[in-house]
């Protein structure tokens, strides 16, 4: 069994799997039975001034039957009053003294206000305190969440108030709705901040109920663009946390990362690109608590397999993403098809004939199923067919050797660098 | 369940019953979605199956239901009746996944029921186009000739279908395992179809009611779908006893009558023969509560010609099988059935032969033969020139063609005995080439 503990900017966990401030963390008995269950940490549902939240207010993207892939809400702060917050942070505290028990915040831009709530939290004895300037629906028409996070001065602004008062490690939650996640990270880090965590919800609009033409979630015949989160937002957090891992201004920033993470798998990709710790929230608000026994397993044996520590693996692959520049553009490879395990669906046929290079030659075979080939002289290496083809390990993309140096983009056009021929009618 | 009727009638309730919505989405997208598709390749009327499956999958229903019934127009009746083992689901690629084939006849029950069984307002989906004058007559009217005149109305023919039952849709209607599809719901289809325009006479057998030589006068083009005849006695003494049957027409009859004026209840039941009728015979027997079901066949069960998967379901009905046993004396009590006298068989010299003084009697109250269907070559000797096989089908091309050339055929009476899918397939190429023939004409 590997050893989970981790520590991300000074807080202290027992594993790196925490809940997400959301619904999950909304009460005391949730966060307790969440911890129980061998969460090593929870985000409470941001605080703030008293809200309103409307009823109707989660949708989802359904694809090819798999529910949930996507996850949207139009769902503000915490509607409960603070005082039962702060007093069940105080009960969940005294009860699971080791578990990291981060208070999530919001208040408007005022420094005073700010203040009052970051005291409030450390006294209800929060091990950490993580400013939401990423949520990008309803709080922002305030000036809040998001409308703050997108401002890099305001963000440094913000952190720097908090600071002032803070006894706790602060973590500043990043919004993806901005076109370059460095500048907001560099603002928070400029402010004080002892880490950031990302990524929040990306703004959207889930989809319309064509029978109505109405956008969901309908709340009386109206809606409102909200948060997207869930698995198909995966891809871009890890392009946004390995951004703030690479960036040398921000290299070596504690790193709470979140979004789509649904299985271990998902949290090694996390913490290999940079992550300490790992924030979940739609596969827990559809499977339930529950799921943490497969994510602390899974990573354990993971480690134990490969041998690595989990300081060993943090940030292990953030050397492995470059510019495209730099890739070398003379390491050529070729689909190959293991006849012995196709099962002559054809699907690779026509993903190649229609969306890629027409490289693959289908013929009927004589028990009714298509006979396939790659013609290596016309394949690009791709990878399209075999991301299609439905059995595992029957398209191999292999190297082509070839006596060429390696050439980057860069070498070729700076270093006079030699490029290995390619198919002709590429 | 005390009643008995109420439990008969269970006994024969869907076997493969109908899928729900969310079912039906969850194995639509189970789908590869194959190039060439294997099963597309292996239906006899080359429904698009992926095309139609996807349709499910993004609630496109009524393009999915065009999709089937544009290429076989008995869709309904065949996602129900084909043996998909052996056809579609059988080609389907995921049994090398080592996953269960994609469940295409239910899919299909599931995107053609609304349109063939359910009236709605939307327009239909298929119309009879303007008439173009010319007239095709059609003998028979199970699936050979209705695929042939649903596609001939389209394409503007009048046709008119001959059928000498009282009611249509030859052994669609009347043979289909009553599990399997019922009496009404084969009548409904047939209903639907009509209204592209087909006509059918009930009642008119060609050759007694109507001269085969007026036909040939008053329309342009004949199609023969007669299909086959009924199973001729075996030619064993005692087959003139009380109880003794052609198994078709106590299909016919069990499909036709409440359950329990046809039940078996603790009956026993030889049925003589090998093929899928024997097998049909057999499971409907044990299903109206025959004590003990007996199939007698003559050779092993390598040789047998019934599909595997109704071989087991027969097997799980509870029918005995009896191998290398051949009927030799059907025996009496009165004017009863008391039992069926056998002889072992064996293959010797490369040949069937009798085992003797191995005899044996089974007994038994009713005996059902299933030993094959007769030819209807009386009819075809009122064709003039008509080339019949030494077996007594009638030859046809692939599209239907006979030797004379206002005569097209297709069904059972071309290939001696298939399924509804081929018969609706031949039919519907002989539609085509009749098109074709009568407009190259003009
Ligand atoms: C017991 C049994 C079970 C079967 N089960 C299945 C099954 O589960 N699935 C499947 O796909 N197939 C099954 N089949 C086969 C299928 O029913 C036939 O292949 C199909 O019905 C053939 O169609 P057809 O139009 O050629 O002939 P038929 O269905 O036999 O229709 C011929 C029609 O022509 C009429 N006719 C005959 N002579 C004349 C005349 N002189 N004048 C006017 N009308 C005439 C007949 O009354 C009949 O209505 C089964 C067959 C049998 C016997
Ligand atoms: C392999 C690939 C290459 C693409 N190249 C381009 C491009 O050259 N120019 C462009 O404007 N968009 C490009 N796109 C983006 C698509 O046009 C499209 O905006 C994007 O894939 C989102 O649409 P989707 O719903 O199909 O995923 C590319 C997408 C893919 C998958
Ligand atoms: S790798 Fe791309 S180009 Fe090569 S065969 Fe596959 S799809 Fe075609
Ligand atoms: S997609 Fe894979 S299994 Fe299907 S034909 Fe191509 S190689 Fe074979
Ligand atoms: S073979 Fe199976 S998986 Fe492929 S298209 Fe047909 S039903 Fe779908």
């Amino acid at each position: 069994m590997a050893d989970l503990r981790c520590n991300v900017a000074g807080i202290e966990s027992p594993n790196p799997f925490w809940l997400a401030s959301a619904p999950p963390t909304n009460t005391g008995d949730q966060v307790m039975r969440a911890f129980d269950a061998g969460w090593g940490g929870a985000v409470w549902k941001t605080l703030g001034e008293p809200i309103v939240n409307v009823w109707s207010r989660y949708g989802a993207v359904d694809i090819e039957g798999t529910k949930m892939m996507g996850l949207n809400n139009i769902e503000l702060i915490t509607d409960r009053p603070l005082e039962v917050n702060l007093r069940e942070i105080r009960e969940v505290k005294k009860r699971y003294p080791d578990h990291a028990l981060v208070v999530s915040l919001m208040v408007e831009s005022d420094r005073q206000a700010w203040h009052d709530i970051v005291k409030k939290a450390q006294d209800a004895g929060a091990d950490g305190l993580e400013l939401n300037f990423g949520c990008p629906h309803g709080m922002s028409e305030r000036g809040m969440g998001s409308a703050v996070g997108q401002v890099p001065q305001y963000t440094c602004q913000i952190t720097e108030w908090v600071k002032e008062v803070a006894t706790v490690p602060v973590l500043v939650k990043l919004t993806p709705n901005i076109s370059d996640i460095r500048y907001a990270a560099r603002a928070a880090k400029e402010g004080g901040a002892d880490g950031v965590s990302l990524i929040n919800t990306i703004n959207s609009i889930i989809g319309l109920d064509i029978d109505t033409l109405t956008p969901t979630p309908a709340v009386n015949g109206k809606s409102s663009h909200g948060g997207y989160c869930g698995p198909a937002v995966k891809p871009i957090a890890l392009n946004m946390v390995s951004q703030i891992g690479a960036d040398p201004q921000t290299a070596g920033l504690p790193i709470s990362g979140i979004g789509g993470i649904s299985t271990w798998r998902d949290a090694v990709e996390f913490i290999a690109l940079g992550s300490d710790t790992v924030q979940v929230c739609t596969a827990v608000m559809h499977y339930g608590f529950r799921i943490v026994e497969d994510l602390k397993e899974g990573l354990s044996n993971y480690l134990d397999q490969k041998g690595m520590t989990l300081q060993e693996l943090k940030g292990h692959s953030l050397h492995k993403i470059h510019n495209w520049k730099e890739l070398d553009l003379n390491y050529a490879v070729n689909a190959r098809i293991n006849q012995d395990k196709c099962i002559g669906c054809g699907l690779c046929y026509t993903a190649c004939e229609d969306g890629a290079h027409q490289a693959i030659q289908a013929e009927p075979r004589v028990d009714g199923r298509t006979y396939v080939e790659v013609r290596p002289q016309d394949c690009v290496g791709c990878n399209l067919c075999s991301l299609v083809c439905p059995v595992d390990g029957c398209i191999d993309m292999v190297e082509i050797p070839n006596d060429f140096e390696p050439c980057s983009w860069e070498d070729y056009t700076e270093r006079g660098g030699q490029l290995a021929p390619r198919p002709e009618h590429q | 369940m005390s009643d008995p009727g109420v439990k008969l009638w269970c006994n024969f309730s869907d076997y493969k019953p109908g899928l729900g919505s969310n079912a039906a989405v969850a194995e639509a997208n189970r789908c590869l979605n194959c190039y060439d598709a294997p099963c597309t390749r292996a239906c006899p009327t080359g429904i698009d199956v992926p095309g139609f499956i996807k349709k499910i999958a993004t609630g496109n229903m009524r393009g999915s239901a065009r999709t089937i019934l544009e290429a076989n127009i008995l869709g309904a009746s065949c996602a129900r009746v084909c043996p998909t083992e052996e056809l579609c689901e059988g080609a389907c690629v995921l049994h090398d996944l080592h996953e269960r084939p994609i469940d295409i006849g239910r899919l299909q029950r599931y995107a053609t029921d609304p349109v063939v069984y359910e009236d709605d307002d939307s327009p239909p989906l298929f119309e009879a186009a303007p008439e173009n004058g010319r007239r095709v007559a059609l003998i028979g009217a199970g699936p050979a000739s209705l695929g042939c005149a649903a596609e001939l109305a389209q394409l503007g023919y009048e046709t008119v279908c001959f059928e000498k039952a009282d009611k249509p849709g030859g052994l669609n209607t009347f043979g289909i395992a009553d599990y399997k599809m019922t009496f009404h719901t084969a009548l409904k289809e047939i209903e639907w179809i009509r209204q592209l325009g087909v006509e059918i006479r009930c009642g008119q057998q060609v050759g007694r009611d109507i001269s085969v030589e007026q036909l040939r006068q008053e329309f342009d083009a004949i199609f023969i779908g007669v299909g086959l005849g009924g199973v001729d006695p075996i030619g064993i003494d005692g087959e003139d006893l009380e109880g003794v049957r052609d198994s078709l027409e106590f299909i016919a009859e069990l499909k036709t009558h409440p359950k329990e004026e046809v039940a078996l209840s603790g009956k026993k039941v030889a049925v003589i023969g090998g093929g899928n009728t024997a097998i049909d015979a057999v499971t409907q027997s044990a299903r109206l509560g025959a004590e003990r079901v007996y199939l007698v066949y003559r050779r092993g069960p390598q040789q047998m010609g019934a599909y595997k998967h109704e071989q087991e379901l027969a097997r799980k009905d509870g029918g005995v099988f009896v191998y290398h046993s051949q009927p030799v004396e059907i025996l009496g009590r009165g004017n009863k059935v008391a039992g069926l006298k056998c002889i072992r068989t064996e293959h010797r010299k490369g040949k069937l032969q009798t085992v003797e003084d191995s005899e044996f009697v089974l007994h038994v109250d009713y005996v059902l033969r299933a030993t094959g269907q007769s030819k209807l070559t009386d009819l075809f000797e009122e064709f003039p020139g008509l080339a019949i096989e030494d077996w007594g089908t009638v030859i046809a091309d692939i599209d239907g063609r006979t030797s004379l050339k206002d005569v097209w055929a297709g069904g059972d009476c071309v290939s001696g005995g298939q399924e509804v899918v081929n018969a609706v397939a031949e039919g519907k190429r002989a539609a085509r080439s009749i098109h074709k023939t009568l407009q190259g004409e003009r």
